[in-house]
């Protein structure tokens, strides 16, 4: 995404209206609910499924998108769980876009159907987002723990393009599927979509404590780069040939193939895991600067993984969106350079990279201002090199410590003390 | 871009985009699905200007006479205008 995030800033005094002069929230997501027919392992909703508060009514969630509107909000994501699941969904498109949001529809597709594509296109709806599991429906509805996951998902992808949105299908790559992302971004073709996200997997949330059996080899994440590199080649090779093409079809006269649009390629995103960089990624684009999460229970959250830091954040049931953004303790944690510890501190490229994910440094060191141990300059970069070495001995077939654990309410209690006995990865 | 603009193209935006005019940015944006481009004064003038009826030389025109003291805008208008097919924020009916 391409945006000019910063404010001005008029004078380099104090403004205790926004004393870390941050940036607008431009991106707000709604978690509308945690519930989900699907049970990804790489889930990156918190283990507590169960312990969030009661969730925002649809008054609640209108309001909420008022105030983030007036402070510069342009997208908002629907996302969850499932948002489906929330039966208020049309009614608060209808809001969102009436207030000038682009409205982004983040779905497994499982809930929808034809009549509720129409209804939300009535609403306003701007774009839909599919996500799937595996191009073969066998694999598809085993990671999805759903045996009708696949041929739904295949209709309303259908379905979402017949009825004229733009659409973008999310595949979540990982051990068991990168093998066959050959066959993904063939499916992603035939189903029309428009850009499809070939995300390696990230390690936080359920994903955290199934890393073992996500986490792809090198030689496995080279290859699958390489593969989506070709195809982005030919793809952009044959639609060039399509659109200027005097080799059009029919022979009888000129002028047939000029009009004639050639259906655009899917734009490919491959997002590389940050498990084999050298320099994190500059998370969210740093703290608190553009990125704005409300969890289902109104907890307000810079990223959709913050919930699993030890930090209090507020919650939009008792602050206004504009007091947790700009003023609250939470959001202010981690702006600027103040909190950094060393290397970070000194470190030329902080400015850059803002020392990484806070959640991946809190999860692989226990201290949530530690440099992100995806640095190299990181003290606990052994962390993250041990990880890519398990990834290789598991594919030579050694056996994994960790059980695998299909996200849902009834793994929920082993998930967690997996991760309080320090079971995992913290050694 | 291989292609020559001709004035006499009428462009229309990309049915992906939906382009709004933003308060809190002073500026036009083009909208896309997780995304966001904005545009910079000149842009957002002659995007504005893009409606699926205008030719090329409807645009200049309508520009010229906005904005009288800017003198011949034609070779910046084209310029821009292939510059947004390229992005594909634009597609030629």
């Amino acid at each position: 995404m391409s945006t000019t995030g910063s404010n001005s800033a008029d004078s380099p005094m104090l403004n205790p209206q926004n004393p870390h002069n941050a940036g607008r929230p431009f991106w707000l997501l709604a978690e509308l609910t945690y519930k989900c027919p699907l049970q990804c392992t790489y889930c990156s909703n918190p283990l507590d499924l169960k312990g969030s508060g009661r969730e925002l009514t649809t008054e609640e969630w209108i309001e909420v998108f008022k105030q983030g509107r007036k402070m510069g909000a342009t997208q908002l994501g629907f996302s969850g769980g499932e948002p489906l699941v929330r039966r208020d969904l049309t009614t608060l498109i209808r809001e969102a876009r009436a207030m000038g949001y682009y409205t982004n529809l983040i779905t497994s597709g499982l809930g929808m159907d034809d009549r509720r594509v129409a209804d939300f296109k009535e609403a306003g709806l701007d774009h839909i987002q599919v996500s799937f599991q595996a191009s073969s429906e066998e694999l598809n509805n085993q990671l999805a723990g759903s045996q009708k996951a696949f041929q739904q998902k295949i209709a309303m992808a259908k379905e979402v393009k017949a009825q004229g949105y733009p659409m973008v299908l999310n595949f979540v790559i990982h051990r068991d599927n990168i093998e066959e992302i050959d066959k993904i971004i063939e499916l992603s073709i035939e189903l029309q979509a428009d850009f499809v996200e070939l995300a390696i997997a990230q390690y936080y949330g359920w994903a955290f404590i199934n890393r073992e059996h996500l986490l792809p080899t090198k030689a496995q994440l080279e290859k699958a780069e390489r593969i989506t590199n070709e195809y982005r080649t030919r793809l952009e090779a044959e639609h060039e040939a399509a659109t200027n093409g005097s080799g059009g079809s029919c022979g009888n006269g000129a002028g047939q193939s000029a009009g004639k649009k050639a259906s655009k390629p899917p734009k490919l995103i491959f997002v590389t895991p940050d498990y084999y960089e050298e320099r994190p990624k500059a998370c969210m684009n740093g703290w608190g600067n553009i990125f704005l999460t409300i969890a289902p229970d109104g907890t307000a959250l810079p990223c959709h993984s913050a919930r699993e830091l030890p930090i209090d954040f507020p919650n939009v049931r008792d602050e206004s969106l504009e007091d947790i953004w700009y003023r609250s303790t939470g959001f202010n944690h981690f702006r600027g350079y103040e909190w950094m510890k060393e290397p970070c501190r000194s470190c030329d490229e902080k400015e850059k990279d803002f020392g990484g994910c806070r959640c991946q440094a809190f999860k692989l060191t226990g201290d949530a201002a530690a440099a992100d141990p995806v640095c190299s300059k990181s003290e606990h970069h052994g962390k993250i090199t041990t990880a890519r070495e398990e990834a290789e001995a598991i594919a030579a077939g050694a056996a994994g410590h960790s059980p695998k654990l299909a996200r849902n309410t009834h793994n929920q209690q082993q998930a967690i003390e997996l991760v309080e006995q320090n079971l995992i990865f913290r050694g | 871009m291989s292609n020559a603009i001709q004035t006499s193209q009428i462009p229309t935006l990309n049915s992906i985009y939906r382009m709004q005019w933003e308060d809190s940015q002073e500026s036009w944006v083009l909208l896309y699905p997780e995304g966001m481009v904005q545009l910079n004064g000149s842009a957002g003038e002659i995007m504005a200007q893009v409606d699926g009826q205008r030719t090329v030389a409807d645009i200049i025109a309508v520009l010229e006479s906005k904005f009288p003291e800017a003198g011949d805008l034609s070779a910046d208008i084209i310029e821009f205008i292939g510059v947004a097919h390229e992005h594909d924020w634009i597609e030629f009916s």
